[in-house]
C-alpha cells in the first residue's frame, strides 16, 4: 500500500452551461423508474499522487487544475487532499 | 505563399490540407512536426483535423502543450496567419488563441455530413473571395464541435464581425434543423480581434475538387493566398 498523500481532483461544467451527457444518464434514470433523481451532473475526477518533499503544492495544484486539468472556459473544479 | 500543416500524434486531415495547397492551390506546404519549434517560414499555418493526443482529456487540451505550439501562439501574436480546422479549432480554444470552447454535440453523437455554411463576414483574410452571405457546401466531421461562450460575449463577436461562418439550411436560412452540434448562434467558424487566426469545425480542405462532392472549400484558401500576397507586398506583417 502507498503512503503518499494525494490530491484529488474533481472537474464539473460549470453551472449553467449545458451538460448534454448529464441530461442524457438523468433521462435513463427516469426511464428505469428513478423518479427521485431530480438531475444529474456528469464529470470527472483525477488522483495526483504528490511528492511529500514539494514545498509549494498548493500552488502547483491550482496551476495543473485551471492550466490542464479543467477548461476554465467551461469547466470548474474542487480539490479534496487525502492522506 | 508558403503553408505549414502540423502534425500532432493522431492529426489525420493533416495529408488533406497538404494536398488542397500543393495540387489544387499549387502553393509550397510543407509538414511541420509538433515536436519541432520551427515554422520552416510558413506565411500561415494550418491545424488540421483529427484526434491529436487521443482527444484525451479534452479534445486539444494535451496539442496545446506541444513545443510547435508554443511557437505558433508566437506566431500568432505577431500577426501570422493561423488557421484550425475541426481539432485545429479545439486547439486554437484550448490556447487561448481563439475566445469560447468547443463542447459535446448537444445530441451526443459524432455527426459526418455536408452542412451549408453561410458566410457571415467576406472582409476576412479567410473569406475575402466569397461573395457576402455566400452559400458554401462544406462536410463536417465531429462529436465535439458545439461552439459555447457566454451570452454577453457572444454578442460581443457577433457586432464585431467575428463569426465568419453560420450553419444553415440549403436556402441559406439559420434555424435548429441546420445546426449539427448545437452550437451558440448556429456559429461554424470565428476569428479573433485580430482577424489573423480562423477557427472552423467544417472541414475547408476536404472540398477543394467537384471529384471530391465540392469545390466551395477552395474559397477559403483562395482568400488566404491573396491575403498572403497582400502581406508580402505590404512587407511583412
Amino acid at each position: 500500500m502507498d503512503s503518499n498523500e494525494k490530491a484529488v481532483v474533481y472537474v464539473r461544467l460549470k453551472e449553467g452551461v449545458l451538460d448534454p451527457q448529464g441530461l442524457t444518464i438523468h433521462k435513463a434514470l427516469l426511464q428505469m423508474g428513478y423518479s427521485d433523481f431530480l438531475s444529474v451532473r456528469s464529470g470527472r475526477f483525477f488522483e495526483l499522487e504528490i511528492n511529500s518533499e514539494c514545498a509549494d503544492i498548493d500552488r502547483k495544484i491550482g496551476e495543473v487544475c485551471s492550466r490542464l486539468l479543467s477548461n476554465p472556459v467551461i469547466e470548474e473544479f474542487t480539490v479534496e487532499r487525502i492522506r | 505563399m508558403k503553408v505549414g500543416v502540423v502534425t500532432f500524434p493522431g492529426s489525420n486531415c493533416d495529408y488533406d490540407a497538404y494536398a488542397a495547397v500543393k495540387s489544387v492551390l499549387k502553393e509550397d506546404v510543407e509538414f511541420l512536426w509538433h515536436k519541432s519549434t520551427d515554422l520552416c517560414g510558413s506565411d500561415m499555418v494550418i491545424l488540421p483535423g483529427g484526434f491529436s493526443y487521443g482527444d484525451y482529456l479534452r479534445a486539444g487540451a494535451i496539442a496545446r502543450f506541444s513545443p510547435l505550439m508554443e511557437e505558433i501562439v508566437r506566431f500568432a501574436h505577431s500577426g501570422g496567419m493561423v488557421m484550425g480546422v475541426c481539432n485545429g479549432f479545439q486547439v486554437l480554444t484550448e490556447c487561448g488563441l481563439l475566445p469560447g470552447a468547443l463542447m459535446r454535440n448537444s445530441h451526443l453523437r459524432f455527426c459526418c455530413k455536408y452542412v451549408y455554411l453561410r458566410v457571415e463576414n467576406n472582409g476576412s483574410r479567410f473569406t475575402g473571395a466569397c461573395r457576402p452571405g455566400e452559400i458554401l457546401r462544406i462536410p463536417i466531421a465531429h462529436g465535439e464541435g458545439n461552439y459555447y461562450y457566454f451570452e454577453d460575449d457572444i454578442r460581443r463577436l457577433e457586432d464585431n464581425g467575428q463569426v465568419v461562418f453560420r450553419y444553415v439550411d440549403r436556402d441559406g436560412r439559420v434555424n435548429d434543423e441546420a445546426n449539427p452540434n448545437g452550437s451558440a448562434n448556429n456559429i461554424a467558424g470565428i476569428i479573433n480581434r485580430e482577424g489573423n487566426v480562423l477557427g472552423m469545425m467544417p472541414h475547408p480542405e476536404r472540398a477543394v475538387e467537384d471529384l471530391l462532392g465540392s469545390a466551395d472549400g477552395l474559397r477559403v484558401f483562395e482568400s488566404v493566398r491573396t491575403a498572403c500576397s497582400a502581406i508580402a507586398e505590404a512587407g511583412g506583417n
